[in-house]
């Protein structure tokens, strides 16, 4: 019944994104939308409306930083002496010139903007390495824990427990060793001869992430009541469908937070890829820093960014949460 | 070992031993059980009755003995028990009904991924099974919307989607309120009276009496008496469930 209100709130919200070309315009329409959101609290029941208010926040943080830019340095034909007069107050400001210091001259902003890329280049294929290697290690420590019985010796089980017994050094290994270091033994001892430094950066990061993700599935594994594995059995699904079909997806739910923080540590973990010479965002700022010898801009730029990443992702991972609790009405 | 075309299931001298031997769940069970045949399973707690149910379908895996499904010994490596087990469904104390799918899905999710069959095929059948316990209106509902009554009602016929020759019940109303108890053994009732074979092991001494075509009683792993219901309690022999029924009746 609320279904109306939440497509409004929805279309509203991404009319409001489109319009940030035309920044006051924009701006009100975000309003709008978000007051339409705060008066139908209601529909929020519903995801959209969620969704459609997220955009408009979102929306509503870029019209105010394009209009700021508008009024501090649009250049138009006729600029009132009024603006002028304000533009020439914030020109002399120390804030001012520490900002043109650090990001306008040179270019320098190019940094941190290359340096981001390279951070969501690395972020993502590690992410995808480390569900990659999370699952399958989890899934043939868990598979040994509950086939040992089932399989009386023979081929498959001596196969079995030395994947087992490779998964048990892997995590021992690298959860037990700092990650700074797990990159620069890649870089430096194994990949001595590459100079791929992304590569090496999704390597380490994927391999280190595998780890942990590989213990957080196990864990939710685990979690899933034993009762629901012995139904599917009985139904006659064999091992593998059974995890596939039942227990993965309930699993999954029941991982999603802890999943969702690791993915948060990862993105900041890449940060420290600059001890292998990879330009990525924190090195970028850093960089501006020993030329401008000025630390307080770039550092607080660099942080304001990781931090906005990692809203943007909790709030994504907070919409797909809810959807799936849709079978706990 | 029994040449009786009719025996679907052939136990012989079952033994689940626990700690090498020094818990001994089954200590030697052998019967057989028969087309048609009703055979509910009571006894005292820890008497062993879920563990024989459960090797049935090797749930549990045996230490010793034979169980023979349709002429197949099941414990035997080359037999594929994950095809057995589509024979005999099994219908749990706690229900485990899938709690991420609707009451559809976890009905039409075996037929289809198992028996092939296509989504309106799975779904005409699972809905002619809801309509047969009532529950046709609660197909797009997820489990934990529904009553204990309700999610047994469909966990019996999630199993029945499969078309098994054999039913095991391991004490389906044992979770249930006092007042659901009621709905779920009706549905048994009426699988049984349509000539489906079923063991069942159940406190519900008044199920066993009316529906039951042969009532085993067990005790610390052992059958101590096997008869008609009639002849069990009106006519107990032994000792043991002489007092067992003493306290429950």
């Amino acid at each position: 019944m609320y279904t109306k209100k939440a497509n409004q709130i929805l279309i509203i919200g991404i009319i409001a994104l489109i319009l940030a070309v035309f920044p006051m315009v924009g701006t009100a329409c975000a309003i709008f939308g978000l007051i339409v959101a705060a008066r139908n609290k209601n529909a929020r029941t519903l995801i959209r409306a969620d969704v459609g208010r997220g955009l408009s926040i979102i929306a509503l943080l870029i019209n105010i930083v394009a209009i700021i830019y508008l009024i501090l340095f649009k250049q138009i034909s006729h600029t009132p002496a009024w603006l002028m007069s304000l533009r020439e107050a914030f020109y002399a400001t120390k804030f001012y010139s520490d900002f043109e210091n650090n990001f306008i001259t040179d270019n320098r902003y190019t940094f941190i903007r290359k340096g981001l890329g390279v951070t969501f280049e690395v972020t993502f294929f590690a992410v995808l390495l480390g569900i990659a290697l999370g699952v399958v290690v989890a899934l043939i420590r868990s598979s040994y824990d509950t086939l040992k019985e089932e399989l009386k010796g023979g081929f498959g089980k001596a196969i079995l427990f030395i994947l087992y017994k490779i998964c048990g050094i892997y995590l021992t290994v690298i959860r037990g060793t700092p990650v700074v270091v797990q990159l620069m033994i890649i870089y430096f001892v194994i990949f001595a001869s590459s100079n791929n430094k992304i590569l090496v950066a999704v390597l380490a990061f994927g391999i280190n992430s595998g780890a942990y993700v590989a213990e957080i599935i196990r864990g939710g594994i685990m979690s899933v009541d034993k009762g629901q594995f012995e139904a599917g059995r009985s139904l006659g699904f064999g091992y593998v469908r059974t995890m596939a079909f039942i227990i993965i997806p309930q699993a999954f739910k029941t991982v999603l937070p802890a999943l969702a923080n690791e993915f948060i540590v990862l993105i900041k973990e890449t940060s420290v890829s600059g001890y292998v010479g990879l330009q990525e965002l924190t090195k970028g700022g850093d960089i501006i820093r020993s030329r401008t010898y000025s630390a307080f801009m770039p550092l607080i730029a660099v942080a304001i960014i990781y931090l906005l990443i990692v809203i943007f992702f909790s709030w994504l991972v907070s919409l797909l949460e809810r959807r799936l609790k849709n079978s706990e009405r | 070992m029994s040449a009786d075309n009719n025996v679907i299931i052939s136990v012989n001298d079952l033994k689940k031993y626990y700690n090498g031997g020094e818990v001994k769940a089954l200590d030697g069970i052998t019967t057989d059980i028969k087309k048609g045949e009703v055979v509910v399973v009571i006894g005292p707690s820890g008497s062993g009755k879920s563990t024989f149910l459960r090797s049935l379908n090797l749930l549990e895996r045996p230490t010793g003995g034979t169980i023979t499904f349709e002429g197949k010994d099941i414990m035997s490596s080359s037999t594929d028990i994950n095809k057995l087990r589509q024979q005999m469904g099994m219908v749990f104390q706690h229900f485990n009904l899938f709690p991420h799918l609707t009451i559809l899905k976890n009905m039409t999710i075996a037929p289809m991924k198992l028996h092939g069959l296509s989504k309106e095929a799975a779904e005409k059948k699972a809905l002619d099974l809801l309509r047969r316990v009532g529950l046709q209106d609660r197909a797009g509902a997820y489990p934990a919307q529904l009553s204990g009554g309700q999610k047994q009602r469909i966990a019996i016929v999630r199993a029945l989607a499969m078309d098994p020759d054999v039913m095991l019940f391991d004490e389906p109303t044992s979770a249930l309120d006092p007042e659901m108890v009621g709905e779920v053994l009706d549905v048994m009732k009426k699988l049984a009276e349509e000539g489906m074979t079923m063991v069942c092991v159940t406190h519900e001494m008044g199920f066993a009496r009316e529906v039951a075509t042969r009532v085993i009683f067990m005790d610390c792993g052992k059958i101590i008496e096997e008869n008609t219901p009639d002849q069990i309690f009106t006519n107990p022999q032994n000792e043991r469930l002489k007092s067992f029924l003493q306290k429950v009746l």
